[in-house]
């Protein structure tokens, strides 16, 4: 029986820059920070959830991404293609303009749905993640 | 809802600044009443707002600040001592007591500890890398990531 998902990726086209947004503008946590190579093992995890580690893995020519699937994974990021998750938070209002201050560029503000309130943010390569209160079936964020 | 529209957008706004007014000065002589003027509010409703934004009082939010700094600092190898003043503490046991309260163990354990997990990671990076990333990386081919002989 499976339990808990541990370890996931986020393809990252810049690990310098994905470390910064993740790190200093989302504030998430270092887990793992080790030089292999010419890259590195980067993971993170979100400040409430140490035991969930975001992979932030470079696309670049190697023995996983041939020149080709490389490029066109790099190109497909950059168009805002891939959404990677939903992250969670206690206020999505404080959130939202807490990132928007810190300069993280959302593509959608906090919007109420027929399934609560959302925000769309996109992360330093251009991948893209939904952002949601905690409690998000109705209940209204406010102070 | 636009993102105009939202509940008393401008509370929100001066209750993050504060709250990034800590994550800035959290190594100087901040209290409450520093904070609240940072957000223009009085000290009460001041508390009140951003702890039920953050979970945390003000005061709480910049202790756990301090100590976070505190591990980062202490990872990169400052002694107790440069870190308890770097993080804006005045008494050596009050810094090393709240720490040990937040982290479970003493700032100069977590130092100790962690120089030794880094210099098991410098010697056999792959045994802290899940085989199937080293592998899809070639990571694994590569001797030179097998055991680093000091």
């Amino acid at each position: 029986m499976i339990t808990k998902m541990t370890i996931t990726n986020v393809n990252v086209i810049d690990q310098e820059s994905a470390y910064d947004f993740y790190v200093n503008k989302l504030g998430f946590a270092v887990v793992d920070d080790i030089p292999m190579g010419d890259s590195r093992w980067l993971t993170v995890s979100p400040p409430e959830q140490p035991d969930l580690q975001l992979v932030l893995f470079p696309v670049k020519v190697s023995k996983m991404f041939p020149k080709e699937v490389a490029e066109n994974l790099i190109e497909l990021i950059r168009k805002g293609v891939f959404g990677c998750g939903v992250f969670t938070c206690k206020d999505i209002f404080a959130t939202y303009e807490e990132l928007k201050m810190k300069g993280v560029e959302f593509i959608k503000p906090p919007t109420k749905e027929f399934y609560g309130t959302e925000a769309l943010f996109k992360d330093d390569s251009g991948n893209f993640f939904s952002l949601q209160p905690i409690n998000n079936f109705g209940d209204e964020n406010s102070i | 809802m636009t993102k105009e529209e939202y509940p008393k957008v401008y509370l929100y706004r001066r209750v993050v600044q504060a709250k990034l007014f800590i994550d800035s000065n959290y190594a100087d002589k901040i209290d409450v009443d520093n904070i609240s003027d940072e957000a223009y509010f009085s000290k009460f409703h001041f508390i009140r707002l951003f702890k039920s934004i953050y979970g945390k009082t003000p005061h709480q939010y910049l202790k756990s600040v301090r100590i976070e700094k505190a591990q980062h600092l202490l990872k990169k190898g400052l002694s107790v001592t440069e870190v308890c003043s770097s993080v804006g503490f005045d008494s050596l046991s009050s810094f090393s007591g709240l720490f040990k309260r937040m982290i479970g163990e003493s700032p100069s354990a977590y130092s100790k500890n962690y120089r030794k997990t880094f210099s098991e990671i410098r010697k056999r990076p792959l045994a802290f890398i899940p085989s199937c990333y080293a592998s899809q990386h070639g990571w694994t081919e590569n001797s030179n990531f097998e055991e680093v002989v000091e």
